[in-house]
């Protein structure tokens, strides 16, 4: 779960980070409006959930408050990467002396957090780890223990910042430490981190993944999930609670599993067709979750056939066939649907789809075969 | 012989009185494990069809002398469960619940590491572990498993898993034992684990590895394979065809920049002197050559 630039400076700010006075836009007259409030210059930043804003034309700096007006014009409704500017946030602009990049994400390898401090700020970590990895301060944090302030000390020390920014950095960086395990956080990161000319230490950028795994301790991050940026047919697929990625091919796919799923993509891809989507309907689908399914693969224009592909564990054969059958009593399913069904009471699902088969309902007894009818039919 | 469990092994059963622990504790049992017991405070002195339920792990290792734990509580109570079981003792914990906080999961997993070294955990969010004929702790359908070996399998995804069994099986291949090590972000146990496990095991001739994108655990193992198996490896990474940046379905599955591509599993893998197949089928024929090699 992405954050919004202004919705994770709200929350690194809730756990006293220093941040930038701003306010959201979602239209060129609420921008005026913060500007006026706030009092210019301020920064106008695109609020999309994609790194490379400022290259885009998506971040400017406005003396006036007509200069906002230019730019929040021209942002509102940019294409970034695929990601289309709808929310601007309009923030009072800082004076920097220095950038510098700060986080705190697992280390699956290590099996602990890491922390990564670089006085190289302001540019993408990815390039500076490839071109100057001495650049990068690094301290592995076991989650049993956390970050004790001595470590803290030690590991900013080791990232020669401007020493007027050391004790500032090692408060921000303990602060975005408790944030990060807290908020149950994929990433916390500051890019920039800056020091001002005053000598303050400043969060100047936030970007935060959430994860979706800890909502049950978390009821607040509701408002997140309603702002996650999905197209059309990922958005239905959220209501119905589904893993769905959209892709631009002919086959649609349900699978139960992401390991399945991705093998069915891949297999499909093999056999010489193009997958729509990947939509893994999870362990103990039951027959609601397959009708839902179905409904989302229906109504995307591109589907040609359908490709179901379970292999039971905690799902069972013949809830999955229920959820066919009711599925296609529910909804008219327009393309021809490919079942293949092994694993959990895979004989009972068969059975009870026998009656059903048709020209529109078929099975297949491997997932080679299954792949090679349904893409046969998206031709 | 196996690996990590066998015909001896006691499960206790954590959330046995819950639907999906009931449902698979039952089926677990009618494949010949040893399901000695369930935990539910609430629910002590009661059964579920026959197996007795404990107030707590504590008292089921006491009154059975169970040495292994099948987690099956929702995920937020995993973390305490995980717990529980370490400090009664128990060696093997199976952790099949999906949709632990990865915070939990790093918390929990350099917990035992530290306090409780004698206990591995599987999973979370694992299909669980099965020695065909002997045993079988979680939610594999036991009868795609054809029991005896030479094969171990090791797998990162569940179905995926399944998917590897049933085809070995449809070649008359028997299994020693198959571990689904779960696609989270902090896995109890790893790759290397199993690999080495295997390697140790008698029994077990050459093995199956299923990866996915996402990660560096699949490197790993290469280069634990290349410096230290002396067995064969066969493996599929799935998501081969997987567009880069997009979160496949689960926190195990997400590919970003040039990191964790299946490309570059496969290459390492290739290079490590292991026959990678590309989709399942592939994976399954390529140890097909390899058995008939033995």
């Amino acid at each position: 779960m992405d954050l919004f630039e202004y919705q994770g400076k709200q929350f690194f700010a809730s756990y006293g980070m220093p941040v930038s006075e701003g306010a959201l836009a979602m239209t060129v007259e609420e921008a005026v409006g913060a500007a006026e409030r706030l009092g210019t210059p301020v920064m106008v930043k695109a609020q999309v959930h994609t790194g490379g804003r400022g290259k885009a034309g998506g971040v400017k700096f406005a003396a006036t408050v007509d200069d906002v007006r230019t730019h929040a014009q021209n942002i509102l409704g940019l294409d970034i990467r695929g990601h289309v500017v709808k929310r601007l946030w309009i923030e009072v602009a800082s004076d920097i002396s220095e950038e510098y990049y700060a986080s705190f994400t697992l280390d699956r390898s290590a099996k602990m957090h890491l922390g990564m401090l670089s006085a190289e700020g302001g540019v993408e970590i990815e390039t500076v780890a490839e071109q100057n990895p001495e650049a990068i301060s690094k301290v592995w944090i076991d989650p049993v223990e956390g970050l004790t302030e001595g470590a803290a000390r030690e590991w900013v020390a080791g990232a020669n910042l401007n020493p007027d920014a050391n004790e500032g950095t090692v408060d921000v960086l303990q602060k975005l430490y408790i944030a990060y395990v807290e908020g149950d956080a994929d990433l916390c990161e500051i890019n920039p981190l800056i020091l001002t000319p005053d000598k303050r230490v400043h969060v100047l950028d936030a970007k935060v993944t959430l994860d979706g795994n800890s909502t049950f301790r978390h009821p607040d991050y509701a408002e997140f999930e309603e702002t996650q940026e999905r197209d059309e047919r990922e958005e239905a697929a959220y209501a119905a609670g589904l893993q769905y990625v959209g892709l631009e091919g002919s086959v649609g796919v349900i699978a139960n599993g992401a390991g399945l799923a991705m093998s069915t993509v891949d297999v499909i891809n093999q056999v010489g067709g193009r997958p729509a989507n990947f939509l893994d309907i999870g362990g103990g689908a039951n027959a609601d979750v397959m009708a839902g399914a179905m409904t989302v693969i229906n109504n995307d224009p591109n589907v040609k056939s359908i490709f179901i592909n379970i292999f039971g564990g905690i799902t069972r054969g013949e809830e999955v066939a229920n959820g066919i059958i009711e599925a296609m009593a529910r909804v008219d399913i327009d393309s021809p649907i490919v079942v293949r069904l092994d694993g959990t009471n895979a004989v009972e699902g068969r059975t009870l789809l026998k009656p059903h088969l048709s020209d529109k309902l078929m099975m297949a007894d491997t997932m080679l075969e299954a792949a090679r009818v349904s893409v046969e039919l998206a031709q | 012989m196996s690996i990590f469990v066998d015909e001896n092994t006691k499960v206790v059963y954590q959330g046995l009185t819950g639907s999906q622990g009931r449902y698979y504790g039952l089926l677990n049992r009618e494949y010949g494990t040893q399901v000695v017991a369930g935990t539910n405070p609430k629910k002590a002195g009661t059964d579920i069809d026959g197996i007795p339920v404990y107030a707590s792990v504590g008292d089921a290792v006491e009154a059975t002398g169970a040495t292994a734990s099948c987690i099956f509580i929702p995920a937020p109570g995993v973390q305490g469960a995980v717990l529980e079981a370490a400090e009664a003792g128990i060696e093997f914990i199976v952790a099949i619940t999906e949709g632990v906080p990865a915070h939990d999961e790093a918390w929990f997993y350099n917990k035992l590491c530290r306090d409780y070294p004698g206990t591995q955990l599987l999973g979370p969010n694992c299909p669980g572990i099965i020695s065909p004929g002997q045993c079988n702790i979680g939610i594999t359908a036991g009868h795609i498993a054809k029991p005896g070996g030479p094969v171990g399998i090791v797998s990162r995804s569940g179905t995926l898993t399944y998917q590897a069994l049933y085809e070995l099986q449809q070649k008359d291949i028997g299994v020693t034992t198959c571990v689904g090590i779960g696609g989270d972000p902090v896995p109890g146990t790893s790759f290397i684990d199993c690999l080495a496990a295997f390697e140790d095991d008698p029994e077990t001739k050459a093995v199956m590895m299923i990866g996915e994108i996402g990660g560096s655990a699949e490197e790993e193992a290469a280069d634990f394979i290349k410096s230290n198996m002396s067995k064969p490896v066969s493996s599929y990474i799935a998501g081969v065809t997987a567009p880069p940046g997009k979160k496949m379905g689960h926190a195990g599955a997400i590919v970003s920049g040039g990191q964790g591509t299946a490309q570059a599993k496969m290459d390492a893998l290739r290079a490590a002197g292991v026959r990678v197949g590309l989709n399942p089928t592939e994976a399954g024929d390529l140890m097909a050559e390899i058995v008939a090699e033995l």
